[in-house]
């Protein structure tokens, strides 16, 4: 067992790596020159040449490749052209704010989908179970900047209960000292009950536009594999021995069904973070996917690898975990070190 | 197949039939279906079906502008005076164009790449093949798209590009995953014995029993690639102004929330629509190809 997840944490060391050789080469083919681009029309050429030797723009690829990453190992990402500062202290600045609402969302999602899941399979054929039907496929097919949009409309201007932009409100000063990054968490741990719940009320809205395609997914999931196992022979046999209808759904149908479920919702939580890209530009968050976008949408080279080598590190811890989980769950993979892929 | 050249000529007619019977069991596919095809309708159709068909490029009218769902104007008309439903039939072209592209190109190609990978697994260019889908993969689609996008200078056919290098990975591992169990199958066995071709056994063995799930697959992600590259073009890559794309009008109008809320909430809606008829349609689909009785 052991064994196996060293494999393939190695496996996915390997996939770090090999993004950060597609990021690289993305990041090279954009037309223009970096050091050009860095330091202004205005500069003389002489000046950039210099950059270009510093930057070690003027090696061969591979030469250039192997700079870049070693720069990365000791996260030394460059400098960002936006904000003139070295792109490792934008992301250590950015990054805790959207892990806040990803955490947030995820946690939604994954309690959300799979309780809607059990109540559509416990009432299967019921109306409940209608509704809920309609509701996910509403969930799975609007994409969540749409939901963004909805919620400015419904909460900023119809009924205007909570927040819809910033981290806190204005009138809040921030945590006196930032420890996580995370403004919550800050808060809480200096027991600034009132700031707690400015950034809660601030953090709902984006959280849950994010999280509701996922929801939704999860739940038609987890309801298809109850309903399959459902007809299995064990359950059948439980069912004979007078086993009450609740343990069975919670004791025996749910760990079962929720495998499949759980490595989907690892690859939702990745979406989460791909969709914050756009939900925190409609809410004005700064977080990272905020800062990603703009650096995107403005050819800020440094930032773009910097973000999108955090958001595969993201990815690859998630699989780890989803992984991990998935093993503890099934016996089959527990015990006897798991299928043939 | 091998050996049995004489099989009975097969009733095409009635065989569509079959499926037609399978597809329509699930009254919501052909809902599904039904969206879709009007859907098409109006956006090939569009100079014919939409009441305003110039008002799809530079046009100008400001005394109707601002105006709300009305008799004249169905959905409204934007801040210039055009009218939205004009608009969102040329946008499904777009959204088309950007479905059909996309799957054209990485269905074939991923699966062939999956399907060779899995026949020979084991050698150096089956672990290659998938450990670049591995890399591709741990990256959301829409980032690795905005990525590439972002580099391009924004047009719809950039963007389709930049939708292709994301997509192709997931029929690359779906084929791959179907060839590995398929290649030990006591037909693929008994055509290596008889000396077939490996495009033989690739093509004509294996891919049949591929196709289901390929198709189901692709007719899900009709709706999911609409979706992403509506995504792109909410953030401004994508068909660029005065042409009208999806996403673009949904973040245009987003601006003039409340009031003039149909600016952007009804090409929310076409989004939502289109998607869901390819959602609906695709698991008709699932249930006419999966082989059950």
């Amino acid at each position: 067992m052991l064994k196996k997840i060293l494999t393939k944490i190695g496996v996915y060391l390997l996939v770090l790596l090999g993004l950060s050789i597609l990021v690289f080469i993305i990041a090279r083919v954009i037309p223009g020159d970096p050091a050009r681009q860095a330091l202004g029309p205005r500069v003389s050429e002489e000046t950039v040449q210099n950059l270009r030797r510093e930057m070690n723009l003027d090696k061969p690829l591979v030469t250039q490749y192997l700079y870049w990453l070693k720069g990365a190992v000791y996260l030394d990402l460059g400098n960002s052209l936006q904000t003139r500062r070295p792109v490792i202290t934008d992301i250590r600045q950015y990054l805790p704010a959207t892990l806040e609402i990803v955490l947030l969302s995820a946690l939604f999602m994954i309690i959300g989908g799979i309780l809607l899941g059990i109540v559509s399979t416990k009432y299967t054929g019921k109306w409940l179970d209608g509704v809920i039907r309609v509701l996910s496929y509403l969930g799975i097919v609007s994409p969540s900047f749409l939901w963004a949009v909805l919620f400015m409309l419904l909460f900023g201007y119809l009924f205007p209960v909570l927040p819809t932009t910033g981290r806190i409100s204005q009138s809040m000063a921030a945590p006196s000292r930032i420890i996580t990054g995370m403004y919550t968490i800050d808060y809480l741990l200096q027991g600034n009950i009132a700031g707690y719940l400015d950034a809660i009320r601030h953090i709902i809205l984006p959280a849950v536009a994010l999280m509701l395609g996922g929801m939704a997914q999860a739940a038609r999931l987890t309801r298809g594999n109850m309903v399959e196992n459902y007809l299995k022979d064990y359950i059948q046999a439980e069912q004979a021995y007078g086993v009450t209808e609740n343990r069975l759904l919670f004791k025996y149908l749910l760990k079962p069904s929720l495998i499949p479920t759980i490595t989907v919702m690892a690859m939702d939580i990745a979406a989460i973070f791909g969709n914050a890209f756009l939900v925190e530009n409609i809410f004005n968050y700064p977080g990272l996917s905020r800062y990603g976008l703009s650096a995107m949408l403005n050819k800020d080279i440094n930032a773009i690898s910097g973000v999108v080598m955090i958001l595969g590190l993201v990815f690859i811890v998630l699989n780890i975990l989803s992984d991990l989980i998935v093993a503890w769950l099934d016996p089959r993979v527990r015990l006897m070190g798991g299928s043939e892929e | 197949m091998n050996g049995s050249g004489k099989t009975p000529k097969r009733d095409y007619l009635d065989e569509v039939r079959k499926l037609w019977y399978k597809f329509s069991l699930n009254k919501m596919s052909v809902v599904g279906l039904g969206i879709v095809a009007l859907v098409l309708i109006v956006s090939v159709f569009q100079p014919l079906v939409a009441p305003y068909p110039t008002h799809i490029g530079a046009v100008v009218d400001f005394k109707n502008a601002n105006r709300g769902p009305c008799a004249d104007y169905w959905l409204g008309t934007d801040t210039v005076g055009r009218d939205i439903m004009s608009r969102i039939f040329y946008a499904y072209r777009g959204a088309f164009t950007m479905g059909l592209g996309v799957l054209a190109a990485t269905v074939p190609l991923g699966s062939v790449l999956g399907m060779m990978a899995g026949y020979w697994k084991g050698r150096w260019f089956s672990t290659f093949i998938m450990r670049m889908t591995d890399i591709f993969l741990a990256l959301p689609p829409m980032i690795l798209a905005l990525c590439v996008c972002s580099i391009l200078r924004p047009t719809l056919f950039n963007s389709l590009l930049a939708m292709c290098v994301a997509w192709w990975p997931w029929y690359t591992r779906l084929a791959f995953g179907m060839t590995t169990s398929l290649r030990n199958e006591m037909y693929v066995k008994s055509a290596e014995l008889l000396g077939a071709s490996k495009p033989h056994i690739l093509f004509r063995e294996i891919l049949p029993n591929c196709t289901g799930s390929i198709l189901t697959k692709a007719t899900l992600d009709m709706g999911w690639v609409i979706l992403t590259g509506a995504t792109l073009s909410f953030v401004g890559l994508g068909e660029q102004p005065p042409l009208p794309a999806l996403g673009t009008m949904v973040s245009d109008g987003a601006k003039y929330l409340p009031a003039q809320w149909w600016l952007s909430i009804f090409p929310a809606l076409a989004i939502m629509i289109i998607v869901l008829g390819f959602n609906l349609m695709g698991d008709g689909v699932k249930d006419m190809l999966s082989g059950e009785e």
